[in-house]
C-alpha cells in the first residue's frame, strides 16, 4: 500500500521538479544560435514520454491498491489480451514515430552545410584549443602530424601555396560574426576530444587522423564557453576555450590582428645585445644574471624557456596578470613589463635572458619528498616527470627555479590570485589543478620533491 | 528418439557426491555452489565498486574539499568503478550467479551438462578479478581511460595507467571473456539438451528464456571486446597501428600511423551495445517471475514476453553506433542507428505492459522481493524513457557526453538491474539457504535504496540538461551553470553516500540470516516452477531418485476453480480436478 | 562491420528457423495432452556436438569480426599490402591433407576398424605440425624480407589473423593429443569416436577459415 501512494508521490514529485527546475536554472541553457528545432524536438519528446510515464506509474499504482492482497481474494486467470497488446503496440509505434520523424528532419539539416557557410578550424590537442581561418583565398592549406613542431604548432606543409594566407589563432580564444552560418572543422593533434559550446546545442568529436565537422549559425552576440566533452586524459575538465560572436565589424577588426601562416615562418628574432640595456631596469630586482632575490620577491628567471617568459610578459603587459588586489607582487611587476614597449623588445630581453648561466637555484622549501613524490604523479602529466616543463602543453619549467617562488605562486593559482583572469586561458588550467593542494604542508611536500629532482 | 533424461541418458555425469570440505565448497562442481561462489564473489568486487563511486562522489559533491582525490586516482576510480559495475559485478552476478543457480533447477536437470567446466569458469572469472585488483597497485596504477577505454587516449601519456593499468585491464578482459565463454557454452547446451520430461521451450519460466538469451547475446558479443582488446594490446606493446594515428604524445611524434580511432568504437559497442541487454535480459526475466509469483497471477502475455525478449536479443546487434552519433563516423549512419534504436523500443515497452497487467486483478502480496520488482518497473521505465531522448540522433547533439547520459544509464542499466538483483536475492534467499531472510530489514533496504537512487539520479538529469559535461574532475567557475547547481551536486552526492551505508542492511540481513533466520521450506511464496518443489537448500543432483516430470506451464496461478491459488509445474493435468481448458480463451 | 553482420544474419535466422520448428506458437496455459509425451531434449543429437557448435559459433564471431576490422582498417591510405609468401600455398594444402587424414580416421572410428586409428591419428597430427611449422616459416620469411610486424597494418593483420587461426589450431592439438594418448594406451574406437567425430569437424573448420583467411589475404 504504502509503495503505491509512494509512486503517485514520485509521479507527482518528478512533474513538480521537472516544472520548477527551469526556474532555478537547472535547464537547457539560453539558446545562442539557429538550432531551435533541436529544442523543439526535445519538447515533442518531453511530451510523448512524461504522458507514459505518468501514465503507467499512476496505472501501477491504481492497480497495487486495487488489487492488493486481502482475505480470500483470489487473482484472475489471463493469460493474454491479443487485441490488448496489438492496440498498445500499435500505440506504442505511432508515439516512437512522432518523435523519431522530426528527429531524422532535424538531423538532416545538421548533416547538410548550408552553401553560404563560412569556414573555421576548430584544433584540439592536450588540453587546449587552437584555431585556424581560411584567410583571403577561402581555402585551408595542407596539415601534416609529421610536420608539428614548436615553430610550426598546426604542421602546416610550407610548400602548399593555399596555406600561407591562412590565419593563426594561437590561443584558445576566437571570434566569429553573428548571423553568419559557420561550418567548424574539427581537427585533434592527440587523442579524441569533443567540441562543445552548450549555447550553440551542438557538438561533435576530434579524431587524429581524420578531420570531422559540425556547423552552426550563431544568432547572440557575447562569449561562450568552449568545452571538451570527449575523454581526453588527465586534465580533461582544464580543456576550455572561447568563442566570442562579433557584430561583423568587431569581428574583421580582430581577424585583422591575427597572423597569417606567412607572418608566422619569420617571427621577430630577439637580439641580446639589444636587449642587455632593457633588461637593466629588471636587475634590480631579477639580479644581474637573472637569479631572482628572494628579499625583493623576484624569481629566477634565467633557465626559463622562452615561450613561458614570453606569455608572461605579455600577460603582465595586457593586464591579464598581476591585477589581482591581493597580487601585490603581480602589481608590482605590471608596469615593468610595460616599459617594453613592443613585441621586438619583448623578444631583446628574452634572448638575453637566454644568456645567462643556469645555475639551479638554493632549496628554501622543507618538506616530505615521499609524499610530495604522490602528490607529484599528478603534476607530472603537464610539467614532465622530471619537472622540466613541455612546451607543447603549456606547461614550464620548475626544476631548478627558485621554489619559494612555486610556493607562492601555487597559493595564487588555490586562492585564485593568479588564473582567475578570464582571458588568462593556461593560468586557469593551473587554477584547476591548484586548487586540488589544499594545505601548505602539501604544497612544500611537492615542492621538496620538485627540488630533489 | 524416445525420452531419455540426460543425466540417466548414458551415465555421463556422474553424481558423485563431494566428500571432503573442500570439493564441496572450493573445487565444487556443484552449479549451486558455483552459483554461490559466482554470485558472491560479483558482490564482493561490486561492493568495491560502490566505495568507488561513494570516493569520487565525494570530489563532485563537495569539490576541492578532499585532497585524497586528486584528478589522476579520480578518473582511475571512475573507469574502474564502470567497468566493475557493468563486467565484473551485473554480467557475472546475473549470469554466472542467477543463470548457474537457476537454469538446471528450472528446468529439471541434475546440473549442468559440464560440471567441471563450470568449475574452470568460476576460477578463471576469480583470476580475471584479481588481475583487475592488482592493476591498482602496479607504477602508474590502474587505467583512467574511461571504462570504455577509447584509444589513442587509452594507451598515450597524458592518462592515467598507460603504462602496466591499461594493459592488466585488457588482459583481465580477455580472462573474463574465456571465464564467460566457458560459462556461455554450458548454460545454452544445458538449456537445449538438459531440459527434464514436459518441459517445452514455451513451458520454461522467463528467468530461463532470459537468461538464455542473454548467454547467445554475451557468446556472440563479447568476441567484439576480444578482438579490440587483443588490437589494442598490441598497438600498446609492438606499436603497431590498428588503431592508432600519427599523433603527439606529450608534444612528441610518435611512431603511429594511419590507425583508426573509430574502428576501436565500432569494435568496443558492437560488444557494448548487447552488453546492456546482456544484464537487462535476465533482469526482465527474473522480474517477470517474482511478479508473478507475489501477484499470485499467471505473467501477462507470456507469449509475447517471449518474443520481444528474442526481438529485443536480434535488434541489439544493430543498434549500437548509437553511442557515436558525436563521434565523427560518418554523419548518415545516424539516420539508420535512431531509427533501429527508437524500434528497440517497442518490444520493450510490450514488456512494461505486459509486467504491469500482470499486477492488474491480480491478488498483490507487498513483500520485500514484489517491492524491489515494483521498484524496478518505476525505475526501469524511467531509464527506458529517457533513452528515448538519446536515441534520437538529433536530442543526441546537445545531450550526449552530459550528465544526462550518465544518469540515463545508471537508471536503465545500474539502479534498475541491481533492484532486480536485490528482489531475486530476497525472493530465492529461501531456496538458496533454506532460511527467511529478515523481511522488516529487507523492506527498510528497499525504502532506501529505492528513494536514494531515485533522489541521485532525478537531479542528475537536469544537471545533464544544463549541460554539465561527465568526467570532469571539477567545473569550476562557469558563466552558464548556475550558483544552485552545485548545489544539486552536493545533494546528489549526499544521496550517493545514504544509499552507499544503506548496502550494509542487506549485508547484515543476508549474513545473519544466514543462521538466525526461521525456517523457510521447500516452497515459502507457494510457487509453482520447478525449484520450489524440491528441498530449501536443494541437495546435490537437485532431484533425488528420479528427475521430475513437467504437465504444464510455470504460470499456473489463481486457476478458476482451484482451491490452492497455485498449480506446481510437476502436476498432472489429471489431478486437477477442473477440466484441463482453464476457461480462458481470447 | 557488413561481414560480421551478415554472420549475425545467418546465426539469426539459424535461430529463428530453430524456434518456429519448436512449439513456439503453442499455448502454454492450454494443457495439450500430447505435452506428457514430448521430450525435454530439443535437438536429437549429443550434447557434446551441440556444446562444439555454440563454440564455433563463437570462434566463427571472433574471425568474422577480424575480418570486419581488416576490411574497415583496409580503406585507410597508409594500406602497404604484404606479398604472401608462396610457401602458403604449401601449408594451404598441408592442412587439406591434415583434415582428409582426421575425416579418413573418423571413418574407422565410426565403423569400428580399431587398426586405421593409431596410422589417423599420427598422420593428421604430423600434418597439423607440419603446418603450424609452415606458418612459422612463412613468418621468418616475411620478418627477414623486412614486413615487420609494426612497419605498415597490413603486416600487423597478416601476424594477427595467421597467429589467431594458429591457436586456434594449438587447442584442436591439445585434443588430438588426448585422444592419441587414449588410443596409444589401449582404448577401443567406440570409447574414443566421440573426441575423433568433434576433432574432425573442428579441423574442418579451421581449414574453412584459413581458406577463408588465405583468400582475404591474397586478395587484398
Amino acid at each position: 500500500m504504502a509503495i503505491a501512494v509512494l509512486l503517485i508521490v514520485l509521479v507527482i514529485g518528478t512533474l513538480a521538479f521537472h516544472f520548477v527546475a527551469p526556474s532555478a536554472g537547472w535547464t537547457f541553457t539560453e539558446l545562442a544560435s539557429n538550432w531551435s528545432q533541436i529544442d523543439t524536438t526535445i519538447d515533442i519528446t518531453f511530451w510523448v514520454t512524461g504522458f507514459v510515464f505518468v501514465a503507467i506509474n499512476l496505472f501501477m499504482a491504481y492497480a497495487i491498491i486495487k488489487y492488493r492482497a486481502s482475505k480470500g481474494g483470489k487473482a484472475t486467470y489471463d493469460p493474454e489480451n491479443k487485441k490488448l497488446e496489438w492496440w498498445l503496440t500499435v500505440l506504442t509505434s505511432i508515439g516512437v514515430a512522432a518523435m523519431l520523424t522530426p528527429g531524422l528532419f532535424v538531423w538532416g539539416d545538421f548533416v547538410t552545410v548550408p552553401d553560404d557557410a563560412m569556414e573555421i578550424e576548430a584544433n584540439g590537442q592536450q588540453w587546449h584549443w587552437t584555431y585556424r581561418l581560411p584567410g583571403n583565398d577561402g581555402q585551408f592549406g595542407d596539415v601534416k602530424a609529421e610536420l608539428i613542431t614548436s615553430q610550426n604548432p598546426f604542421g602546416m606543409d610550407p610548400e602548399d601555396p593555399l596555406g600561407r594566407d591562412d590565419v593563426l589563432v594561437l590561443n584558445p580564444s576566437v571570434h566569429l560574426p553573428v548571423n553568419v552560418p559557420v561550418k567548424v572543422n574539427l581537427r585533434s593533434k592527440d587523442v579524441l576530444h569533443n567540441f562543445t559550446v552548450t549555447q550553440f546545442r551542438v557538438k561533435m568529436d576530434l579524431v587524429p587522423g581524420m578531420e570531422t565537422y559540425l556547423w552552426f549559425t550563431p544568432t547572440v552576440t557575447g562569449s561562450y564557453e568552449v568545452l571538451c566533452e570527449e575523454l581526453c586524459g588527465i586534465a580533461h575538465h582544464t580543456m576550455r576555450g572561447e568563442v566570442v560572436i562579433d557584430e561583423q565589424a568587431d569581428f574583421d577588426a580582430w581577424l585583422a590582428e591575427q597572423p597569417t601562416f606567412e607572418e608566422t615562418l619569420n617571427p621577430i628574432l630577439g637580439n641580446a645585445q639589444v636587449g642587455a640595456a632593457q633588461y637593466a631596469v629588471c636587475t634590480a630586482c631579477h639580479g644581474q644574471q637573472g637569479e631572482g632575490i628572494k628579499a625583493l620577491n623576484a624569481p629566477k628567471i634565467s633557465g626559463q624557456e622562452p615561450w613561458y617568459l614570453r606569455r608572461q610578459l605579455k600577460n603582465y603587459k595586457a593586464g591579464r596578470r598581476g591585477v589581482h588586489e591581493d597580487d601585490i607582487y603581480g602589481q608590482q611587476m605590471a608596469p615593468m613589463a610595460s616599459t617594453l614597449i613592443d613585441d621586438a623588445a619583448i623578444e631583446n630581453v628574452i634572448a638575453h635572458i637566454q644568456t645567462f648561466p643556469d645555475n639551479p637555484a638554493p632549496a628554501t622549501v622543507q618538506g616530505d619528498v615521499v609524499r610530495g613524490e604522490r602528490i607529484y604523479a599528478v603534476c607530472s602529466y603537464c610539467h614532465g616527470s622530471e619537472a622540466q616543463g613541455i612546451q607543447a602543453i603549456n606547461a614550464p619549467r620548475m626544476a631548478g627555479m627558485t621554489d619559494w617562488y612555486l610556493a607562492s605562486q601555487l597559493q595564487n593559482f588555490r586562492s585564485g590570485i593568479r588564473g582567475g583572469h578570464p582571458q588568462d586561458f593556461y593560468g586557469k588550467q593551473m587554477g584547476f589543478m591548484g586548487r586540488n593542494l589544499q594545505t601548505d604542508e602539501q604544497i612544500n611536500d611537492v615542492i621538496a620533491y620538485i627540488n630533489s629532482l | 528418439m524416445a525420452y531419455v533424461s540426460i543425466a540417466d541418458r548414458d551415465h555421463e555425469i556422474e553424481h558423485h557426491d563431494p566428500e571432503t570440505f573442500i570439493t564441496k565448497y572450493i573445487w565444487s562442481q556443484d552449479h549451486k555452489v558455483i552459483a554461490i561462489q559466482y554470485g558472491g564473489l560479483a558482490i564482493l568486487i561490486g561492493l568495491v565498486g560502490m566505495i568507488m563511486s561513494s570516493m569520487f562522489r565525494l570530489q563532485l559533491g563537495f569539490p576541492d574539499t578532499f585532497a585524497f582525490i586528486n584528478p589522476e586516482n579520480y578518473y582511475q576510480l571512475v573507469t574502474i568503478h564502470g567497468m566493475i559495475m557493468v563486467i565484473y559485478l551485473l554480467t557475472a552476478l546475473f549470469l554466472g550467479g542467477f543463470g548457474n543457480y537457476l537454469i538446471p533447477l528450472m528446468c529439471g536437470s541434475r546440473d549442468m551438462v559440464f560440471p567441471f567446466m563450470n568449475m574452470l569458469s568460476v576460477w578463471v572469472y576469480a583470476v580475471s578479478v584479481i588481475i583487475l585488483v592488482v592493476s591498482f597497485f602496479v607504477p602508474g596504477g590502474a587505467t583512467g581511460a574511461g571504462w570504455t577505454l577509447y584509444p589513442p587516449q587509452a594507451i598515450s601519456p597524458g592518462t592515467p595507467g598507460t603504462d602496466w593499468g591499461i594493459l592488466l585491464m585488457l588482459i583481465s578482459l580477455a580472462v573474463f571473456i574465456v571465464a564467460f565463454t566457458m560459462g556461455g557454452l554450458n548454460y545454452v547446451t544445458t538449456v537445449l539438451q538438459a531440459r527434464c520430461k514436459g518441459m517445452t521451450l514455451m513451458r520454461m519460466p522467463l528467468s530461463v528464456w532470459a537468461i538464455f538469451v542473454a548467454t547467445i547475446l554475451g557468446l556472440l558479443a563479447f568476441p567484439a571486446l576480444l578482438v579490440a582488446a587483443i588490437m589494442m594490446m598490441l598497438d600498446r606493446t609492438l606499436e603497431t597501428s590498428f588503431f592508432m594515428p600519427a599523433i603527439l604524445q606529450a608534444g612528441e611524434v610518435s611512431n603511429y600511423s594511419g590507425g583508426s580511432p573509430v574502428l576501436f568504437q565500432h569494435l568496443f559497442w558492437f560488444f557494448g551495445h548487447p552488453e546492456v541487454y546482456i544484464v537487462a535480459l535476465p533482469a526482465f526475466g527474473l522480474v517477470s517471475d517474482i511478479l508473478s509469483t507475489h501477484a499470485r497471477k499467471n505473467i501477462f502475455g507470456y507469449r509475447m514476453m517471449v518474443w520481444a525478449i528474442l526481438a529485443i536479443g536480434g535488434l541489439s546487434f544493430i543498434v549500437w553506433a548509437h553511442h557515436m552519433y558525436v563521434s565523427g563516423m560518418n554523419p548518415y549512419f545516424g539516420f539508420f542507428f535512431a531509427t533501429t534504436t527508437l524500434i528497440i523500443a517497442v518490444p520493450t515497452a510490450i514488456k512494461v505492459y505486459n509486467w504491469v497487467l500482470t499486477l492488474w486483478q491480480g491478488n498483490i502480496h507487498l513483500r520485500a522481493p514484489m517491492l524491489f520488482a515494483i521498484g524496478f518497473i518505476f525505475t526501469f521505465t524511467h531509464g527506458g524513457l529517457s533513452g528515448l531522448f538519446l536515441g534520437n540522433v538529433t536530442i543526441d547533439l546537445p545531450l550526449s557526453d552530459t550528465y544526462f547520459v550518465v544518469a540515463h544509464f545508471h537508471m536503465v542499466m545500474g539502479v534498475s538491474p541491481v533492484l532486480v538483483v536485490f528482489g531475486a536475492i530476497y525472493h530465492w534467499y529461501p531456496k538458496m539457504t533454506g532460511r527467511m531472510y529478515n523481511e522488516t530489514m529487507a523492506k527498510w533496504h528497499f525504502w532506501l535504496t529505492f528513494l536514494g537512487t531515485y533522489s541521485l539520479y532525478l537531479p542528475m538529469h537536469y544537471v545533464g540538461f544544463l549541460g554539465l559535461p561527465r568526467r570532469y574532475f571539477s567545473m569550476g567557475d562557469t558563466a552558464f551553470m548556475p550558483e544552485s547547481a552545485v548545489t544539486l551536486n552536493t545533494s546528489m552526492s549526499i544521496s550517493a553516500l545514504i544509499i552507499a551505508a544503506t548496502q550494509v542492511l542487506f549485508l547484515y540481513n543476508i549474513i545473519v540470516s544466514l543462521k538466525k533466520g526461521e525456517k523457510a521450506g521447500p516452497n515459502p511464496w507457494k510457487a509453482t516452477s520447478l525449484e520450489w518443489q524440491t528441498p530449501s537448500p536443494p541437495k546435490h543432483g537437485n532431484w533425488g531418485h528420479s528427475l521430475p516430470e513437467v504437465h504444464r506451464w510455470a504460470y499456473d496461478y489463481s486457476v478458476p476453480g482451484q482451491e490452492e491459488d497455485y498449480i506446481p509445474q510437476t502436476v498432472p493435468a489429471t489431478d486437477v480436478p477442473v477440466g484441463r481448458d482453464h476457461g480462458v480463451d481470447h | 562491420m557488413y561481414l560480421t553482420l551478415i554472420f549475425l544474419g545467418v546465426i539469426m535466422a539459424t535461430v529463428i528457423t530453430w524456434l518456429l520448428r519448436q512449439t513456439l506458437n503453442t499455448q502454454p496455459w492450454v494443457s495439450q495432452p500430447a505435452d506428457d509425451a514430448v521430450t525435454g531434449v530439443s535437438i536429437n543429437t549429443n550434447t557434446k556436438t551441440v556444446a562444439l557448435t555454440v563454440f564455433l559459433t563463437v570462434a566463427t564471431s571472433i574471425f568474422a569480426l577480424f575480418i570486419s576490422a581488416y576490411t574497415i582498417r583496409m580503406e585507410e591510405p597508409d594500406w602497404r599490402p604484404v606479398a604472401e609468401p608462396v610457401l602458403l600455398w604449401f601449408n594451404t594444402a598441408v592442412l587439406i591433407l591434415a583434415s582428409i587424414a582426421y575425416h579418413w580416421t573418423r571413418n574407422a572410428a565410426v565403423s569400428g576398424v580399431q587398426g586405421r586409428l593409431k596410422p589417423g591419428l599420427f598422420v593428421s597430427g604430423a600434418l597439423t605440425i607440419l603446418f603450424l611449422v609452415g606458418q612459422l616459416v612463412a613468418w621468418q620469411q616475411l620478418n627477414a624480407a623486412g614486413y615487420y610486424v609494426e612497419r605498415n597494418v597490413a603486416n600487423s593483420f597478416f601476424y594477427l589473423l595467421t597467429a589467431v587461426h594458429g591457436l586456434h589450431m594449438l587447442g584442436g592439438m591439445w585434443v588430438w593429443a588426448r585422444s592419441t594418448i587414449r588410443v596409444w594406451s589401449g582404448a577401443d574406437a567406440d570409447s574414443v569416436r566421440l573426441s575423433i567425430e568433434l576433432c574432425t569437424v573442428y579441423w574442418h573448420f579451421l581449414l574453412l577459415v584459413w581458406i577463408v583467411l588465405f583468400g582475404v589475404l591474397l586478395s587484398t
